[in-house]
Parts: C-alpha cells; structure tokens; sequence
C-alpha cells in the first residue's frame, strides 16, 4: 500500500511539473533553470536526517558532506538566480 | 505523532510554495517575487525538519550549514553576470552529488527491502551521473576545458558497455547489499557516464544540456526521497524533474535544434568527419 501511495504523489507530481511551465519568454529561461535547479537543492530536507540520526560513524560523515553540498545548491541557487532576476528589472527600467 | 503531522502539514506548505514559485518564475513579471516565494518553500521545509524526532544530533548538521552556506553565498555574490549558465552548472552538480550522498547514507539506515534498494541504487547512479556531468559542462563553458566536442573511434560501443556494466553493478549490488564492492563499482561507473554524456556534446550546447543535468539533479532527489521515505523530495523532486525536461525542450526549440540533435551531436560529428 505505501508503495502504491508513493506512486501517487510521484506520478501527480510529474504530470504538475509537466503543466506548470509553458510559454516562457527566452530571457527567462537561465534564471528559471537556475530557479529550479535551487528547488532540486531539496535533498537537503534529506541529509539534514540522515547526518543527525546517529546511525553509524560512516552515515553522520556522508550525512554531513550532503548537508554542505546540498547547502551550497540552495544557499547559492536562490541569490544567483535573485541576482540575475534584479538585473532584468533594472535593464528594463532604464529603457 | 504530533509532532510528525506538524513536519508533514509543513512539507504541504513547502510543495505548495514550490509550486507557486516555478509558476511565477515563467512570467517576466512575477519572476523575482516567485524566486522569493519559493525560496519560503526551501525556509520551512528545512526549518520543520530539524523538529524529525529521529534528528539526535544538531552539531553536525549545523557545521554542514554554514560551511556550505558560507561558500554557496561566496560564489553566490562574487560571479561575474556572464558566467551565469555555468554557475548554474556548479551548483547543479553540488545538489547531484548530495542526493548520491543521501542515497548512500540510507544503505546504514534501516534494513533496506528490495524497492528501497532499487531507489537506493537511483539516487546514487543519477546522482554521481549529474554530478560529474555538471563539472563536465562547467569546466566547458567556463573554458578550464575544451569546448570542444571529444569523440573517439568506438565511442558508442564504450557507452553502451558503460550501460550495461552500470546495470550488472546495480543488479549485484541489489542481491548482495552486504557486498559494498558493487557500491563503489556503481559510483565510480555513474560518475564515469556523466563524463562520457557530455564530453561529446560542444560549448555552444552546454546551456541545453545543463538544463536536462538540472532535470536529472530533481529526479535524483526524488529517487532519494522514495529511498527514504521523504515526501517533500518526492514531489519536490518530481517537480524538477519533469519542469526541466520541458524547459530544455523549449530552450532547444528556441535553438532551432531537436533534443536528441544536441544530444548526439558530437557522434554525428564523427560519422560525417569519418
């Protein structure tokens, strides 16, 4: 059952990402990869569970790498992607 | 229990909000407020998840914030607006590399069943292949390497090896869990493939093709959540996943290319070249 519940949401999911994004103007496709690459960065709701849980030696160590590296996606992906975005505003109010 | 409905009630939050954001993110208009609202998303799902029960221990997870805080807003803040695409490509490759962290962390967690297993193994092949495949295109586009295509003689015949080499790993690695050699072969051989995916592909195409690494980075974080049971990374994930398989199918099309064009083009450049 849980599996059949799992392939629920996952197939919603996918059809919800497949809808969401049409027609965009080709200035904002970087920063909407870029956007959406932060999103991925959710694999940190991941690491921050398995670098705290205490199971062994070897899981805190993998735990933790993946909280930084998954940090730096995150942390990184939403200013970079910010930063692009205030540009566009600025360019296409002096104009 | 109640603190387990409050983390997944926020979790519904959190989707939400990606939703929202990735909506408001394709209009010129709403984009910069739909990086912030999505941004929120990212706030609670992780702000929520330091309540999980099963976290013991805080200190490890905090040194792993700011360490990766620190150098994700360093690079963040110091990159030049023309390197953008390949800033992109770098940090895509961090959050690959976490979900085959993710994935392999889990293999300690609990006794896996052979479901778990079979996305155990997901998350670290897509995972090490978006990982390396990242670098790949950032050392590109960044010119640390050729921009070249790379092709050889027999390289498809070496890609294809490379697949099924990667699938008898899996296979061994799911029937003898115990035995972490097959762990180790399936890293070294996914990172392997993310090389060889791009290395044939020019610099001019780097752009497509770290659109489609960014769609593996979201399917690698939803294998990793199916692998431990995690929710908002399944569907946060999923969401990635599929977004940028369309986003990189509009940006091929706005390049007058087809996917499967830019894809292989560094093999036709041999066929016609040969």
């Amino acid at each position: 059952m849980e599996i059949v519940f799992l392939a629920f949401i996952l197939m919603l999911s996918i059809f919800l990402g497949f809808e969401l994004i049409n027609k965009v103007p080709a200035t904002l496709h970087t920063p909407l990869m870029s956007g959406s690459n932060a999103i991925s960065g959710i694999t940190l709701v991941g690491a921050l569970t398995s670098a705290g849980a205490e199971h062994t030696v070897l899981a805190t160590i993998l735990g933790t790498a993946a909280v930084a590296m998954a940090t730096i996606n995150v942390i990184g992906g939403y200013m970079v992607t910010d930063r692009m975005l205030a540009m566009f505003k600025k360019k296409g109010g002096s104009k | 229990m109640g603190i387990e409905l409050l983390v997944n009630l926020s979790y519904v939050a959190a989707a939400v909000l990606f939703i929202f954001g990735l909506k408001m993110l394709g209009s010129p208009a709403t984009a910069r407020k739909g990086n912030l609202v999505s941004a929120l998303g990212m706030f609670i799902a992780v702000v929520i998840t330091l309540l999980d029960q099963s976290i013991i221990d805080y200190k490890w997870i905090i040194a792993g914030i700011i360490v990766g805080g620190l150098i994700g807003a360093t690079i963040a803040r110091r990159v030049e607006m023309t390197g953008m695409p390949e800033m992109v490509a770098l940090f895509n490759g961090f959050g690959g590399v976490a979900s085959l962290l993710v994935g392999w962390a889990a293999l300690y967690g609990f006794e896996a069943n052979t479901f778990e297993m079979i996305t155990i193994i997901l998350s670290i092949l897509i995972g090490g292949v978006t990982f390396s495949g990242s670098m790949v295109a950032w050392g590109k586009l960044s010119e640390r390497i050729s921009g070249k295509p790379m092709v050889f003689g027999g390289q498809r015949v070496f890609n294809i090896l490379l697949i099924a080499a990667i699938i008898a790993a899996s296979v061994m690695f799911t029937v003898y869990p115990e035995a972490h050699i097959y762990l180790y072969v399936v890293i070294g051989l996914a990172l392997l493939l993310g090389i060889m995916l791009v290395i044939p592909i020019g610099g001019a195409d780097m752009p497509v093709v770290i659109s489609l690494l960014n769609s593996y980075s979201g399917l690698a974080a939803c294998a990793a959540g199916l692998a431990i049971n995690n929710i908002i990374l399944i569907v946060a994930g999923a969401l990635v996943g599929a977004s940028g398989i369309i986003l990189t199918q509009i940006m091929c099309k706005a390049m007058n290319r087809s996917l499967s064009n830019v894809l292989f083009s560094g093999f036709s450049a041999v066929a016609t070249g040969g």
